[in-house]
């Protein structure tokens, strides 16, 4: 792990269990709303292990970051492109879910080249948050944490997920939730990146500023962010000549951890060279 | 199709943590009697061992029919994830031995399972583990036994055999204020009856081989992680915050933020003391998981009638369930149990007004009642704790936990209440001839 002091502030980078290596090409991954860095522990620490470099940030004020946590998509995008700087990375790949996958897009259209590789997980554009939802991440968050984790799972069954064989999915989801948002007492994370979320209006126009190859993964039960929520940005990237892969695994939107080893074999023959 | 919403306890007793064999069609969860697992490549291998990718490589670390009952467990507690292993015991070491070494100190409660008495009190004290022990209902005493070395505060649900109802929410409380975390015996009540990780407890263990199994067949245990407690923030367990030289030089809090205490129990605890189930043990297990309500439901009945007859009987002295008003645990039951004060198990004793002679009279003049040394069992049990699983504490200890020479110790199973009623109605009648 490492610490890049970012915008004057501490921020957290999970390395796969390798030291930070310049040299080999490096991969970023970002978390969704009242998550953190260990939901990719099953696909950084692989990649870690063969030929890649691996940052899967805390985003600011979550967990063991720093910082003002980010107040909307283009705010959080601004800080991939300056965490690149602080850590002497040229190019990456980024991969995002959920939340962080409109800020890997947002940034990959504003580092243009610097960015290679881009991915997707359970994305969708717009990202429309219901009220009732936005409403409950601030006045009942526990309920609202419970409501994310029924709308995201698809199985009782997953496989041997993030922390190995009898780990229970959902409440892993729940107490990783739990914490991100006792994690910082001043800002109500899970509100925030909610409405962040919503308000997130230049999907559209981000595809097509991209010029890196794009990676679709998404959950065919999905109910928080369902495929077809993502076709307008697959169509605008085919529409705007981009390279365009779409993977669709048998899961809900816990891909990480419903399906560590499909997602994981996604991303790494993408971004494998 | 749209996925899962919220399955009630009974749904998750039954199909948490599995599904029809994908390649069988099998409906009933397989017994994985296998010790080891083909690797799909060296890669494959590799990527295992480091925990690049997750599955199953040996049975002494996991079997794909231990996750099943790991992770049925897991979401009945409210919990994580859970590690199944060879006794109730075993989860208690596992459990301890994961969060300290030589030099620790824990809190625990006066009101415990014998064995687990023995293993405090004597057997890690041999190992440099010293353990301070509080009445469960002395809430300043759990605070004032804190030393700089505590690591851990540990009690039962319903303490063995009295039922003191430990005060989970206020006793997490002022362990979480030392730093440390509350592990909790959860043996006598299951999740069906309290999920002490709702109360602000922060793991839960069983003796499966009690009410989770429930027919007297299998020895086994299982810990459960509610990942509430934040081993970084506390800075008492290096071995989950720092790196590890036995383990790749993993720092088990990164890899998992709120997982490390299971990272490291079973990547060290299960690998290197190996007390592992066997998976056909699991799959008993899970048999019984499956009724687990259903038997609860008539545990609890069947005791309520019993009580209701020993409380009324004049030659029972005492009868130690919080179901009766005059119970010190009463008004806590009701708060704290799901189903009040009559969910406070099935295992409780009751004091006969007579002799050692008598109380031998009584044992021996019972025919539906089994005599021996367990509780739980679908069938009614007895036994004198002075004499059997608390044999090893002098007078004094045994009055702290609420024993005395005259105390048996009933564990109610689901026979016909009316013929339980009956053969304790004719040993009490034994038992007061042995006294004339």
């Amino acid at each position: 792990m490492m610490f890049v002091p970012v915008n004057g502030a501490p921020t957290y980078c999970y390395t796969g269990g390798k030291p930070f290596d310049a040299a080999k090409p490096t991969v970023v991954f970002i978390h969704g709303v009242l998550n953190d860095h260990s939901v990719w522990i099953l696909q950084s620490r692989y990649l870690a292990h063969h030929g890649f470099n691996v940052l899967a940030v805390d985003l600011p004020g979550h967990c063991r970051s720093g910082g003002e946590a980010p107040a909307s998509v283009e705010e959080a995008a601004d800080f991939i492109g300056a965490l690149l700087d602080a850590a002497g990375v040229q190019q990456a790949a980024l991969v995002g879910h959920s939340w962080g996958s409109l800020i890997a897009l947002e940034a990959a259209a504003r580092l243009k080249e610097r960015v290679t590789h881009l991915v997707l997980v359970g994305t969708a554009f717009p990202m429309r948050v219901s009220p009732a939802l936005i409403e409950a991440s601030m006045n009942d968050p526990m309920k609202a944490l419970t409501m994310v984790n029924i709308f995201s799972r698809s199985t009782l069954c997953a496989p041997p997920s993030a922390l190995g064989p009898g780990t229970w999915v959902f409440g892993a989801g729940m107490a990783l939730g739990r914490r991100v948002l006792a994690s910082n007492p001043a800002v109500n994370v899970f509100h925030r990146g909610f409405v962040a979320c919503d308000r997130y209006a230049n999907g559209e126009a981000a595809i097509t500023q991209i010029t890196a190859p794009v990676l679709f993964l998404l959950g065919g039960v999905d109910q928080m962010t369902p495929p077809k929520a993502a076709q307008g940005l697959i169509t605008k990237a085919r529409e705007a000549g981009k390279t365009v892969r779409v993977v669709t695994l048998p899961v809900g939107h816990h891909q990480m951890t419903e399906t560590p080893d499909a997602t994981l074999a996604a991303l790494h023959g993408f971004l494998a060279p | 199709m749209p996925g899962y919403s919220d399955p009630g306890f009974d749904t998750l007793a039954l199909h948490a943590g599995s599904q029809p064999d994908p390649a069988t069609g099998a409906r009933a969860v397989p017994i994985h009697l296998t010790t080891s697992f083909v690797f799909e490549s060296t890669d494959h291998a590799a990527a295992l061992f480091n925990l690049e990718r997750a599955g199953h490589v040996y049975s002494r670390i996991s079997n794909p029919t231990n996750a099943v009952l790991e992770q049925r467990m897991a979401a009945l507690e409210g919990g994580i994830g859970a590690i199944a292993v060879a006794s109730g015991q075993a989860a208690l070491h596992l459990a301890i031995a994961t969060l300290m070494g030589a030099g620790s100190h824990i809190v625990a409660s006066t009101a415990l399972y014998g064995g687990s008495q023995n293993l405090l009190h004597y057997t890690l004290r041999r190992f440099g583990i010293d353990t301070t022990f509080v009445r469960p209902g002395d809430i300043d005493g759990w605070r004032a036994a804190v030393r700089p070395e505590t690591r851990l505060f540990f009690g039962e649900t319903v303490g063995n055999p009295g039922l003191d109802v430990l005060d989970i929410p206020t006793v997490a409380q002022i362990a979480h204020e030392a730093g440390v975390p509350l592990l909790v015996d959860s043996t006598l009540t299951t999740p069906w009856l309290i999920k002490p990780l709702e109360h602000g407890a922060d793991l839960v263990y069983h003796s499966a081989t009690k009410f989770l199994s429930g027919h007297g067949t299998v020895i086994g245990g299982v810990v459960v992680d509610g990942g509430s407690f934040d081993w970084d923030r506390s800075g008492k367990f290096p071995g989950l915050t720092e790196p590890y030289d036995g383990f790749h030089g993993m720092t088990f809090s990164e890899e998992s933020t709120v997982g490390a205490f299971l990272l490291r129990a079973r990547r060290e605890g299960l690998r290197d003391f190996g007390a592992c189930m066997s998976p056909h043990t699991a799959w008993l297990i899970l048999q019984g998981i499956e009724t687990l309500s259903l038997r609860m439901e008539r545990h609890m009945a069947n005791t309520e009638k019993v009580v209701q007859f020993l409380a009324a009987h004049p030659l029972v002295g005492r009868v130690g369930h919080p179901l009766l008003e005059s119970h010190p645990s009463h008004a806590l039951a009701q708060r704290l149990l799901r189903h009040g004060a009559r969910g406070a198990g099935s295992v409780f004793s009751f004091d006969i007004k007579g002799s050692r002679a008598q109380g031998k009279a009584f044992i021996e003049a019972l025919k539906v009642f089994s005599h021996l040394a367990n509780v739980g069992d679908c069938r009614s049990l007895v036994i004198h704790p002075a004499s059997t699983t608390h044999f090893r504490m002098n007078d004094e200890a045994l009055a702290g936990a609420g024993i005395g020479p005259g105390t048996i110790r009933l564990s109610i199973g689901l026979e016909d209440a009316d013929d339980l009623i009956d053969d304790l109605k004719r040993a009490l009648k034994a038992a007061e001839k042995a006294g004339a």
